[in-house]
């Protein structure tokens, strides 16, 4: 079988339409072009009426999404805002990945190109909705030269462009090029939220067909003539590097091409995956484990909890935390939660692809993320010039925040590779999944220290919270995400105090779907539910009636308990526990019921879900995002530990021993949105922190039993 | 030599015949709608039909398919495969997309082998395809609602 790879310097101007429209169009294809990366930015044969939209001559609307789509939906989010200000038809609108522009696409909410935090649509809302709006004025302003008839009597519907007055009618691409050179307004007109025709809507989601027959291009799929497949041995420990290697062995494989050491390991370059795989099993590698992490969780754990008590950084100091403790007739509750780590485990593994073209500038084809971020490492490891490197952001087969990385140490690693070789063949660097299991950046360990008052009323009245860990943005002084959920405590307690420790350690850490919210998400809603039912109060009613200050979180919970029936007869051997999160500006409350299983373990059956998003751009994707983030936070509260074991060894490496839910653990979901006129916040992240207490607040009803450490199941021997 | 049916058409692999299947697929014959996930059988994202049933291509050695009828995504087509692709474009099930060529061929298979599968029929043939978005709602609706459209 032949494969004739475009080249380079062609590639970026040739593979644009038919990718793009075979994305959304999705023929079969055999042929080589669905194995072509995208570049970014789309078709430059289209015209581009502004940074964020391209119309085709054949009636297209392509929008640029300075966001990635690995799943969350922004590519379809963001169609829907554009289109709705633009008046277009959904059948003409498609969507691809903007060039990497730290300025032109930054994220509004970061100041450099980034997707995260669940800000896609939240910080792109009023932007894009302007560009929509824009770009629907310069298209009349184009019908009104072209038709010679006054620019107010133009309507545009569905995508067509009407003048009543004399018949004249035209779809969008007859009119592009005039369009892209009409002066833009200065401040289009926008629409009446009470008239949008597509926002609200479940409109079909335009990454759906290419990702059922295979055509989707994830970056792993992007092959190219001569094309080097590269892998990297990676230390057993946090901090280790290479002492010694010995690539005999390795080198006699057939297929492998080179041994190079880099920073980050040993690289194998073969002429195929398997080959390079075979080549790295065999290299005899002795590792230098002077600066490595030798602690082992337990240990980790341990230490950490010593801090408590010891000077922290005050992240709440309210009322008179101590007094409140040694109040008359004060009833006290005490606990301690242990977080462990967590891999994030998207289902693509880590993965780059490099091609050098003629003049020396590179195309780098990832998951990005930070696509900014990636460029400026990837130019500075391969000494060039940022201008010379191109990223294209390719799909991604999830993420979680794996990709998201200040100083992009996995471009870097890749980049690295790159530039042990001559530069001549193209490149692809991938990571097993046991490099992803084992490579760090997991969301930290936490301990928290928790102590409850409650007085002779029965009123809780004295908060006292200690949070250990690593700082993820790697802060020595408060880390705002260490107490993001804690420190801001949504139930009224007259007393609150929130401490906070930061540790350092050799293992990387990261955010992780939710960031802050994952832990104290988890310690806040399971340790109010346990002190409401120390004084005999129901788990709604009580939260309740400390959120009198929450409207938002209050509206969530009474609709969660209106959908669950709450109240009403759980069925045999089941109970119910419910939990309610705001995170990243959206508000979600969650009842879960659960039984134990055959196994002793948690059986999860139904979970309850109710959402405010503010304005629903697609109320379909949100359901998804609630329905995908509670399978996430289940299988993590359940399953998911990456331990260190006896000298620090990581202990895990495979789906084996990191556990992700599976179908038959998957429960029942049921999500409903609150409908609102407030600006849209996101939905990627917010789905996943109440399910975790939930479940455990339902478990410690079954069986009289708190969880206090996670994971709820113990999954393999440590 | 290797010689095996890829998608009705016949091919040969000449190289290392410890190479797992789906590195063949990937890298030789570029058909890279098969995915890998974690190299051990665990995921699902490699399955293809082989002989007519789901087969993790990560762990099959090709020496092992000499002979053999190979389908991928690329190449599933029937009544069951047709049901399935419109089922799973009407409820819009994929999320990120990486797994869900490996949940298609193992729900073609499932329905080829039980038209009318319970959701306890769902869970034991979709229990080996792990999807980290946790798409498996859907999963389990489109599964049913391509029975239905197959009934009928």
């Amino acid at each position: 079988m032949t494969f004739n790879a475009v080249k380079t310097t062609r590639r970026s101007f040739l593979a644009g339409a038919g990718l793009v429209i075979g994305f959304t169009l999705a023929p079969k294809v055999f042929s080589a072009s669905a194995m072509e990366g995208v570049p970014a930015g789309g078709d430059k044969g289209l015209s581009q009426i502004n940074a964020f939209i391209k119309i085709g001559p054949d009636d297209t609307v392509t929008v640029l999404s300075k966001h990635i789509e690995f799943g969350q939906g922004p590519f379809t989010g963001l169609a829907t805002i554009v289109a709705e200000e633009l008046d277009a038809d959904w059948s003409q609108m498609r969507a691809v990945h903007s060039p990497a522009d730290d300025k032109g696409y930054a994220n509004l909410a970061f100041g450099l190109q980034g997707t995260g935090g669940s800000t896609s649509i939240a910080n792109s809302y009023e932007q894009l909705r302007n560009a929509g709006a824009t770009a629907r004025a310069m298209l009349i302003a184009a019908a009104a030269a072209e038709w010679s008839v006054p620019a107010s009597e133009i309507t545009v519907e569905k995508g067509r462009i009407k003048h009543a007055g004399s018949g004249k009618e035209s779809g969008f691409g007859a009119l592009a090029d005039k369009a892209a050179t009409q002066t833009p307004p200065t401040t289009p007109k926008l629409k009446d939220p009470k008239d949008f025709a597509l926002i609200g809507q479940e409109l079909p989601k335009l990454d759906t067909v290419g990702k059922t027959d295979g055509t989707a291009v994830f970056t792993l799929d992007i092959t190219a003539d001569g094309m080097l497949y590269a892998v990297v041995a990676h230390p057993e420990h946090f901090g280790a590097t290479v002492k010694s290697v010995d690539d005999a062995a390795a080198r006699k494989i057939a297929g492998v091409v080179d041994i190079k050491a880099i920073p980050q390991g040993v690289a194998v370059y073969a002429d195929n995956t398997y080959a390079a795989l075979k080549g790295r099993d065999a290299l005899a590698i002795e590792w230098d484990l002077s600066k490595a992490e030798t602690r082992s969780s337990d240990e980790l754990t341990a230490d950490f909890a010593k801090m408590v008590g010891t000077k922290g950084h005050e992240a709440a100091n309210t009322g008179d935390v101590d007094k409140a403790f040694t109040g008359k007739d004060v009833q006290t509750l005490e606990a301690e939660f242990v977080f462990p780590f967590l891999a994030h485990a998207p289902m693509e593994p880590l993965d780059a692809v490099f091609i050098k073209a003629a003049d020396g500038s590179v195309d780098v084809y990832n998951g990005a993320q930070f696509p900014g971020m990636d460029k400026k490492v990837a130019a500075q490891v391969l000494g060039l010039d940022a201008d010379k490197v191109r990223v294209n952001t390719q799909l991604a087969g999830g993420s979680f925040g794996r990709k998201a990385q200040f100083g992009s140490p996995y471009i870097a690693e890749a980049a690295a590779v790159f530039a042990a070789t001559d530069g001549n063949r193209p490149m692809k660097h991938m990571w097993t999944r046991e490099d992803d299991i084992r490579g760090g950046f997991y969301r930290p360990m936490y301990v928290h220290k928790m102590r409850g008052a409650i007085d002779a009323g029965g009123n809780i009245v004295g908060w006292d919270q200690t949070i250990v860990g690593q700082s993820i943005m790697g802060k020595a002084e408060l880390d705002e995400t260490s107490v993001e959920g804690a420190s801001n405590l949504p139930y009224v307690i007259p007393n609150l105090r929130v401490i906070s420790h930061n540790v350092s350690l050799a293992v990387p850490p990261l955010w992780w779907r939710s960031v802050g919210h994952t832990h104290t998400g988890f310690a806040v809603e399971t340790f109010v539910d346990e002190l409401l039912q120390k004084v005999g109060k129901d788990p709604v009613e009580g939260r309740l009636a400390l959120l009198t200050k929450e409207p938002r979180h209050t509206g969530t919970l009474k609709k969660v308990a209106e959908m669950a029936d709450w109240g009403s007869a759980v069925p045999e051997g089941r109970q119910r526990g419910v939990a309610v999160v705001k995170s990243f500006g959206t508000y979600v409350a969650q009842i879960a019921e659960v039984s134990i299983g055959d196994d002793g373990a948690p059986r999860v059956h139904r979970v309850w879900c109710a959402v405010d998003c503010g304005v629903a751009i697609n109320p379909n994707v949100i359901k998804a995002q609630m329905e995908g983030g509670i399978g996430y936070g289940v299988g993590a509260i359940l399953f998911d530990a990456v331990t260190l074991g006896q000298g620090g060894k990581i202990v895990q490496s495979n789906f084996h021993d990191y556990r992700s839910l599976r179908i038959n653990e998957m429960p029942a979901v049921e999500v409903a949105i609150i409908q609102s006129r407030e600006a849209p916040s996101g939905v990627g992240e917010p789905g996943v922190p109440p399910a975790g207490p939930a479940i455990a607040n339902a478990w410690r009803r079954l069986n009289q039993s708190p969880v206090r450490r996670l994971p709820m199941v113990n999954v393999g021997s440590v | 030599m290797i010689t095996f049916k890829l998608n009705g058409q016949q091919r040969t692999f000449d190289g290392d015949p410890d190479t797992p299947l789906l590195w063949v697929l990937r890298d030789f014959e570029k058909l890279t709608g098969t995915k890998y996930g974690c190299g051990i059988a665990q995921c699902g994202a490699c399955t293809v039909h082989l002989d007519g049933t789901t087969r993790r291509s990560c762990i099959t050695p090709t020496s092992t398919v000499e002979g053999s009828e190979v389908i991928t995504i690329e190449g599933i087509d029937g009544k069951e495969a047709e049901a399935v692709r419109k089922a799973w474009i009407a409820i819009d099930v994929p999320q990120c997309g990486y797994c869900q060529s490996g949940q298609i061929m193992s729900a073609v298979s499932l329905l080829q082998l039980t038209p009318k599968p319970t959701n306890e029929d769902i869970d034991g043939a979709m229990a080996g395809n792990i999807c980290r978005c946790a798409t498996y709602h859907r999963i389990r609706q489109a599964i049913h609602d391509a029975a239905d459209t197959m009934e009928g």
